[in-house]
C-alpha cells in the first residue's frame, strides 16, 4: 500500500486514510458566464492524464480532513512530494531534485 | 494459412501435432500503408480485419508496442452483456452481441462465446427500483433482460446465499440470458490470424512515439521504434494509452487512466454456471472452462499507468464474494494482475473522427470494452473506410463534451465491466 505524507499533519500514513480528489491546479473560472463552450469543456472534462509527473489533490479523510496537493509519478506510483493547497506548483527543477 | 477443421485436426494428430504451421506471420513494417491502426488489442485487430474483409482495404498495419493481446484484451474478466440504460448504448452493445454470435465461424477460430447468462443482484430497495427501470428500458430497446425473485436467482445460480439475515441480502436480480463470457486471448488471436490472412501486417514490439502531420494538418504517418511509417489514415485503439497518442497529434482528450485488477482462484470442478455481478458490494464472478473462479475487482482511486493496483482493492472484492458466496470462503487465489483502463467523464466510449484529418479514435471503453470488441472493431473500420461515423457510433463523438450531449452511463450503470 502506498504511504502518503500529509503536509498538514506532517506524517506519513497509509493510503487507506486518504481519498484521491483528481487533478490539481484546475482553477474554477472567475467569470463563468463569460466562458465559451470550448472553455467549459476544457475546465470540466479535459485532463492531463500524463505518463509521468502528475499534480493531484488528496484529502486526508481519516486524519485532519484537509485537502492538499501531491506530485506523483504515474508510471512508478511513487510520491515525489506533497504540499499545501494555495502553494505554487513545484518547478520541474524541484521535482527532478526530489525524485533523484 | 491452413483452415482449421476436424480434418486438419485429424491429419495433424497422425504426425503427433508436431507439424502445425505458425498461426500468423510476424511482420516487419513497410514504408507506408493506406491505414495504420495503433494498438493490437481485440478492438484494433478486429478493425484491421473488418477493413480488409468488408471494405477491401488490405494495405493495413496494426502496430503494437508489446505483444498482441497483451493489453486489456488479455487482462479482462470477459463479461459480455448489452443491458445498458441509454438508447445509444443499448444499440452499441447489442450490435456487438449480435456479432459475437457468429464470430467463431466467421474467423475459423473458437472464441468460446458462451451465453451462460449474466445475473445482476439487487441488495436494497434502490437497487430493485433502478434494476426494474433498467429492465423496462432494455425491453423497449429490444434488449433481453428480466427480473428474477431471490428464489429464481438461487435456482439459476445454486452457490448463491439468499438468506435474509445477510448484511447485503439478495432482494432479486436482473438476468440477461443472452449475455455471457468468451475466451479473451482467442478473440485477439482469431482476429490477428484472420486479418493476416487477408494481407494485414501485424507489427509487434514497436511503440508509436509520434504522429506526423503535414502543413494542411492532416496525418502523414507515425513515428515508431522501428522508424517512420507513412499512413493516409490512422486509427488509434490504445485503451489506457489513448490520450498519450492523442497528445502526440496535438489533441487534449477527456480521459483519465486508472488501474483495474482481476484475479483467479485455484481451478475446481464446475460449480458456477453463470456470471454474477453485484454493483452495490462491488464484486463480479464467473468460472472459466479451466475451472478457475474469475473475479473482477474495482479501480484504484488514482490515475496510473503502472498496470498494477493495490492489495486492499482486491481484499475488498474478496470480502464481498465471501459474503454472497460463503461456499467460496476456503478457496485459494492463484494469480492477480492489473490493466490500465481509459475512463471518460460519462463512462461511454469515444468512437469516431477527430479534429485532425485522417485521425480516427476508438477509446474510453474503460472498465467495460471487452464485450464491445466485435462491435467497436466493426464501427471503427466503417468510420475509417467511409470517413464518417456509422449511425450506431455517431452519438459517441468527442464533441459531446463541448455540446453537453453526454451519454451518461456513469450515473446509469453500474460498476466495472
Ligand atoms: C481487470 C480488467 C477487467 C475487465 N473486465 C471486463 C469485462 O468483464 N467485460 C468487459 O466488457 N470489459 C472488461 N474490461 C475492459 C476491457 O478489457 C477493455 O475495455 C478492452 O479489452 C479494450 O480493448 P482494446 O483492444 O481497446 O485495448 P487493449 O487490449 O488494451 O489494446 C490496446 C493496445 O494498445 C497498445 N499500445 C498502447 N500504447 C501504444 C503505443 N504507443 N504504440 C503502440 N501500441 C500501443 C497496448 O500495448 C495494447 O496492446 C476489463 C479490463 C480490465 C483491466
Ligand atoms: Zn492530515
Amino acid at each position: 500500500m502506498m504511504m502518503i505524507e500529509c503536509p498538514i499533519c506532517n506524517e506519513k500514513r497509509p493510503e487507506l486514510e486518504f481519498r484521491y480528489a483528481g487533478e490539481a491546479h484546475i482553477a474554477r473560472p472567475e467569470n463563468p458566464s463569460a466562458l465559451s463552450d470550448d472553455e467549459w469543456a476544457k475546465y470540466l472534462f479535459i485532463r492531463n492524464n500524463p505518463r509521468g509527473t502528475h499534480f493531484e489533490r488528496w484529502v486526508h479523510a481519516h486524519g485532519c480532513a484537509k485537502f492538499f496537493n501531491a506530485v506523483r509519478d504515474t508510471v512508478s506510483d511513487k510520491f515525489v512530494m506533497t504540499y499545501k493547497c494555495g502553494e505554487q506548483r513545484p518547478s520541474p527543477e524541484t521535482i527532478a531534485e526530489r525524485s533523484s | 494459412m491452413i483452415r482449421y477443421s476436424a480434418r486438419s485436426l485429424f491429419a495433424n494428430a497422425l504426425s503427433g501435432h508436431k507439424n502445425w504451421p505458425e498461426q500468423w506471420p510476424d511482420a516487419q513494417p513497410k514504408s507506408a500503408y493506406d491505414v495504420v491502426i495503433v494498438g493490437a488489442g481485440g478492438h484494433g485487430l478486429g478493425a484491421a480485419y473488418y477493413l480488409a474483409s468488408k471494405y477491401g482495404i488490405t494495405n493495413v498495419a496494426v502496430i503494437e508496442k508489446g505483444w498482441l493481446g497483451g493489453g486489456n484484451t488479455g487482462r479482462n474478466t470477459t463479461i459480455i452483456r448489452s443491458n445498458y440504460l441509454y438508447d445509444e448504448s443499448a444499440r452499441l452493445y447489442d450490435h456487438a452481441v449480435d456479432l459475437w454470435d457468429g464470430l467463431s465461424q466467421e474467423l475459423n477460430y473458437n472464441v468460446m462465446f458462451s451465453k451462460r447468462g449474466v445475473l445482476m443482484l439487487a441488495h436494497n430497495v434502490h437497487d430493485v427500483q433502478s434494476f426494474q427501470r433498467h429492465i423496462h428500458a432494455n425491453r423497449l430497446n429490444g434488449v433481453d433482460n428480466k427480473w428474477m425473485t431471490p428464489e429464481e436467482c438461487k435456482a439459476f445460480c445454486p452457490p448463491l446465499d439468499i438468506s435474509s439475515a445477510k448484511r447485503y441480502p439478495v432482494m432479486g436480480g436482473a438476468l440477461q440470458q443472452r449475455a455471457g463470457v468468451a475466451r479473451h486471448d482467442s478473440v485477439a488471436w482469431g482476429y490477428a490470424r484472420a486479418a493476416a490472412k487477408l494481407g494485414v501486417d501485424i507489427i509487434q514490439n514497436c511503440a508509436v512515439t509520434g504522429v506526423r502531420r503535414g502543413a494542411d494538418g492532416a496525418v502523414e504517418g507515425v513515428e515508431t521504434e522501428k522508424g517512420f511509417i507513412g499512413a493516409k489514415k490512422i486509427g488509434v485503439s490504445a485503451a489506457g494509452n489513448s490520450s498519450i497518442i492523442m497528445n502526440m497529434a496535438g489533441l487534449d482528450f477527456p480521459l483519465e487512466s486508472y488501474p483495474l485488477q482481476a484475479l483467479v482462484s485455484e481451478p475446481v470442478k464446475p460449480i458456477f454456471p453463470c456470471v454474477v455481478m453485484s454493483n452495490s458490494v462491488h464484486a463480479y464472478i464467473s468460472q472459466s472452462d479451466k475451472g478457475e473462479l474469475v473475479i473482477g475487482a474495482g479501480t484504484d482511486q488514482y490515475v496510473s499507468y503502472s498496470q498494477r493496483g493495490a492489495l486492499h482493492i482486491v481484499e475488498h472484492t474478496l470480502a464481498a464474494i465471501c459474503e454472497i458466496f460463503p461456499i467460496f470462503k476456503r478457496m485459494r487465489m492463484l494469480r492477480s494482475w492489473g490493466g490500465v483502463v481509459d475512463v471518460t467523464p460519462d463512462r461511454s466510449c469515444i468512437l469516431g473522427r477527430t479534429p485532425v484529418p485522417g485521425l480516427y479514435v476508438n477509446c474510453g471503453w474503460g472498465t467495460g470494452g471487452f464485450k464491445a470488441t466485435p462491435g467497436a472493431a466493426d464501427l471503427l473500420a466503417y468510420t475509417i473506410a467511409k470517413d464518417e461515423p456509422h449511425p450506431i457510433n455517431a452519438p459517441f463523438t468527442l464533441e459531446r463534451f463541448t455540446t453537453g450531449r453526454l451519454i451518461d452511463e456513469a450515473a446509469a450503470a453500474a460498476v466495472a465491466h
